[in-house]
């Protein structure tokens, strides 16, 4: 007796009629115990029966458990307004001089409940600080490597040969400190990451962050108040809620493919915790894909529609009414929608995700919950 | 040396001799003591995570979902942190719950909607990020172990373990007025048969090791139950000489029916996991490929009477186990049980191909001149071609 079908595997033994046939010839229907399951998997009752209203948006398809936001050194609802803008003093020619520490560090983080994985950080969190600063200003970054590697801090934007962070320009042993300076320009939503080699593994392992140069007004006054409207510290900006969302993901089984994705490395998160939006202010997500191993990333809106600046190297939006964009690796962007305007718009929680629905389901997927007002 | 000193020693202090034992047991403490106190490993640690193993033994889909029992088999106990189904992270619950120890079994549940008749994969990532797959090829709703299902198992067991046996042992009459070469390729014949099962049953045996966890080392498992079964089979059979006539074929059906109890397994376990789609030609082509088997356990009774009662009992040998594993193998299932059932039933065909050809030789010089006779030749390769051709109607 040979070739059983101990090979699961193998399609080729399935077939109804001949399942009904088999079951025919020893003279009993559902001879084989598969006679009433046509309707086998219907509604399903939820095992572990959490009501809450975000859980129910998205049923059984998440993650289990929560992640230890203190032990990990960040939160990743926390980071959405942490922006760093650095230690603020004046050249002799009386220009603003914004001088940032960063530290690169190994450090094991949680990036979804209950899964370690062995990080290297900037400023022990990933992503790194979401550095701020105003075009024009000088910028000095301080940069040591507590880490086991050798590091870098490549900055997107204008900047000399001498500070862009590749080896031979600002690689930094383990042990030892290098300091970056170049003026803020252009204005616009870029990031920085590590650009040691190998460049993937340097990326992957969390090395990157925002870097956002406000416009200055002064300089574009015929858009002024879009201008005022971006510059951190502004009363005009005072209104917007702004948002720094960094689009990544963790292959942790080093297979080349992501097991986790997020926007701000925990899976869920937002879906767990959604994102409080106050109705009446419109709201601005500074948007960076450093999603690695996948060619592009994506960020979809429930419910409405918003402008996108790509890059955020304009002030008049580059695209109007989308409730799609994507990015390539690297690419960036500003999203300015509002729940303000119609008046469909009620109270709740709005979805936002990749669409690519595998990374949705793999954890890029969270929640604003529009209010009237915070509580 | 005086006489009477040497009785003495030998037997005064028998106390005091096993005292002794206690030397190499007190170094043997003290060996381990001084690898664990002066930390002799720990300069080869080079601070990479433990190894992680997971298998996974039973596969259930119901009406609340996916159920899996999973094995842990790591260098230390580990932790299932999430769970994907089809690359999407699902809430599941975990029985017993927490970090699985080496060796130990957990039930994995996962309410997810699975689709009739279609492919799902599932994925385990653990709290160092590893991950483990287990396919789920078709999804279909696991048998509960009804009544029902238990006469019908029954049945198709029986269809392809009793009947095609009773078959062949339904060819005795004819075969009944053999003369001495006839009979010879007879039992040359039942000894190519059983080299081909032999072969298939070890095939099989392998096969299902590979997909045991791995702390059970399914090859080496196989091979010394194989050997275990083959070598107390001889022992037994050989007590009071070499067997013959309804012994051998006592012995024939024995060995035939281990590797069908290993078959029935491998079926139940394929109607368990959803696989069960066993066709008409396929349960045809079995019954064919199995006759022979029937035709085998004949050959060592031409000689004598055995009575209808002997006959029924032979049947029930070689074919009920098959029953039997289909029941077992349907409720209760798991790789290493399927490889070890298949690795003895190897080592009573073993046994009953060695006895057989002893019979054949029996009466000859020596081994060769007994053996290497036209009748034994033609014998053994038209057992191994039929085996071999009627295998060809039901290997997929």
């Amino acid at each position: 007796m040979s070739g059983w079908p101990v090979d699961l595997k193998r399609r080729g033994l399935m077939g109804a009629g001949l399942l009904a046939a088999s079951s025919a010839l020893v003279g009993a229907k559902g001879a084989l115990g598969q006679g009433d399951q046509v309707s086998g998997h219907q509604g399903h009752n939820s095992a572990a029966a959490d009501t809450s209203a975000h859980v129910n948006a998205h049923g059984e398809m998440i993650t289990v458990g929560d992640v230890d936001s203190a032990n990990n050194g960040f939160d990743p609802t926390a980071m959405l307004t942490e922006w760093d803008t650095g230690e603020v003093s004046y050249l002799p020619d009386g220009r603003k001089l914004r001088t940032f520490q960063v530290t690169a560090e190994d450090k094991e983080i949680e990036i979804a409940p209950g899964v370690k994985f062995p990080a290297w950080t900037f400023n022990g969190r990933v992503p790194g600080p979401a550095l701020r600063v105003t075009e024009g200003e000088r910028v000095r970054i301080v940069f040591k490597n507590f880490g086991s590697h050798p590091h870098s801090m490549h900055f997107h934007g204008f900047h000399a040969a001498r500070m862009d962070g590749i080896p031979g320009a600002g690689l930094v042993a383990p042990g030892e400190e290098f300091t970056y300076e170049f003026d803020a320009r252009p204005y616009g939503c870029h990031l920085y990451h590590c650009h040691a080699l190998p460049l993937a593994r340097h990326i992957h392992k969390g090395m990157y962050g925002l870097f956002v140069i406000d416009p200055d007004p002064a300089r574009h006054p015929e858009m002024a108040e879009a201008a005022k409207s971006r510059l951190l510290g502004t009363p005009e900006n005072a209104r917007w809620q702004e948002m720094a969302m960094v689009m990544n993901a963790f292959d942790t089984n080093f297979d080349g493919e992501n097991e986790f994705y997020a926007c701000n490395t925990i899976a869920h998160c937002y879906a767990k915790k959604p994102i409080k939006v106050v109705r009446s202010r419109p709201v601005r997500i500074y948007l960076v894909n450093v999603t690695e191993f996948d060619p592009i990333n994506s960020f979809h809106l429930h419910g409405n529609f918003f402008d996108y600046y790509d890059q955020g190297t304009t002030l008049t939006p580059t695209l109007k009414t989308v409730d799609i964009i994507m990015q390539c690796q690297a690419q960036r962007g500003i999203l300015e929608f509002t729940f303000a305007e119609q008046s469909d718009h009620e109270p709740g929680l709005y979805m936002f995700h990749a669409h690519q629905s595998e990374f949705t389901e793999l954890g890029w997927m969270g929640m604003f919950d529009v209010v009237e007002a915070l509580s | 040396m005086s006489v009477d000193e040497t009785p003495q020693s030998s037997v005064a202090p028998s106390y005091a001799r096993l005292s002794w034992l206690l030397v190499p047991l007190a170094l043997l403490i003290g060996a381990l003591w001084w690898l664990v106190s002066s930390d002799l490993l720990g300069n080869f640690g080079n601070g990479a995570p433990p190894v992680e193993n997971l298998t996974v033994e039973r596969t259930i889909l119901d009406q609340n979902g996916i159920r899996l029992l999973v094995r842990g088999g790591g260098s230390e106990p580990m932790t299932i942190a999430q769970v994907q189904v089809d690359s999407a992270y699902w809430r599941f619950t975990q029985d017993p719950p927490g970090p699985l120890e080496r060796g130990s079994v957990a039930w994995i549940s996962v309410p997810f909607p699975w689709v009739l008749g279609e492919a799902h994969s599932v994925t385990f990532v653990t709290n160092t990020g590893a991950t483990f797959g287990h396919d789920i090829p078709v999804a279909v709703e696991t048998p509960q172990a009804s009544s029902l299902n238990f006469v019908s198992q029954g049945l198709l067991g029986a269809f392809v373990g009793i009947v095609p046996v009773v078959i062949g042992l339904a060819f005795f009459p004819a075969l009944r007025g053999a003369g001495p070469a006839l009979m010879k390729f007879l039992l040359a014949m039942t000894v190519g048969l059983l080299v081909f099962l032999l072969i298939d049953t070890l095939e099989d045996a392998l096969e299902f090791a590979g997909r045991s966890a791995s702390i059970f080392q399914g090859p080496m498992m196989v091979i010394l139950a194989a050997g275990a079964s083959f070598a107390f089979l001889l022992s037994l059979s050989r007590r009071q000489g070499a067997p013959s006539g309804l012994a051998l074929a006592t012995y024939i059906a024995i060995g035939i029916g281990l590797h069908n109890l290993g078959e029935g397994l491998a079926i139940g376990a394929a109607f368990a996991a959803g696989a069960a789609g066993l066709g008409t030609f396929l349960v045809m082509g079995f019954t064919l490929h199995n006759i022979t088997e029937g035709i085998g356990i004949a050959a060592p009774l031409l000689k004598i009477k055995p009575s209808l009662k002997h006959f029924a009992l032979l049947a029930l040998i070689a074919g009920g186990p098959a029953v039997i594993g289909m029941w077992a193998g349907s409720l209760a299932y798991a790789p290493h049980w399927s490889a070890l059932a298949l690795a003895i039933g190897a080592g009573a065909i073993a046994q009953v191909v060695v006895e057989i050809s002893a019979l054949l030789a029996r009466g000859s010089k020596d081994l060769s001149s007994g053996l290497m006779t036209k009748p034994v030749l033609t014998g053994t390769a038209t057992g191994l071609a039929i085996m071999y051709v009627t295998a060809m109607l039901v290997k997929i």
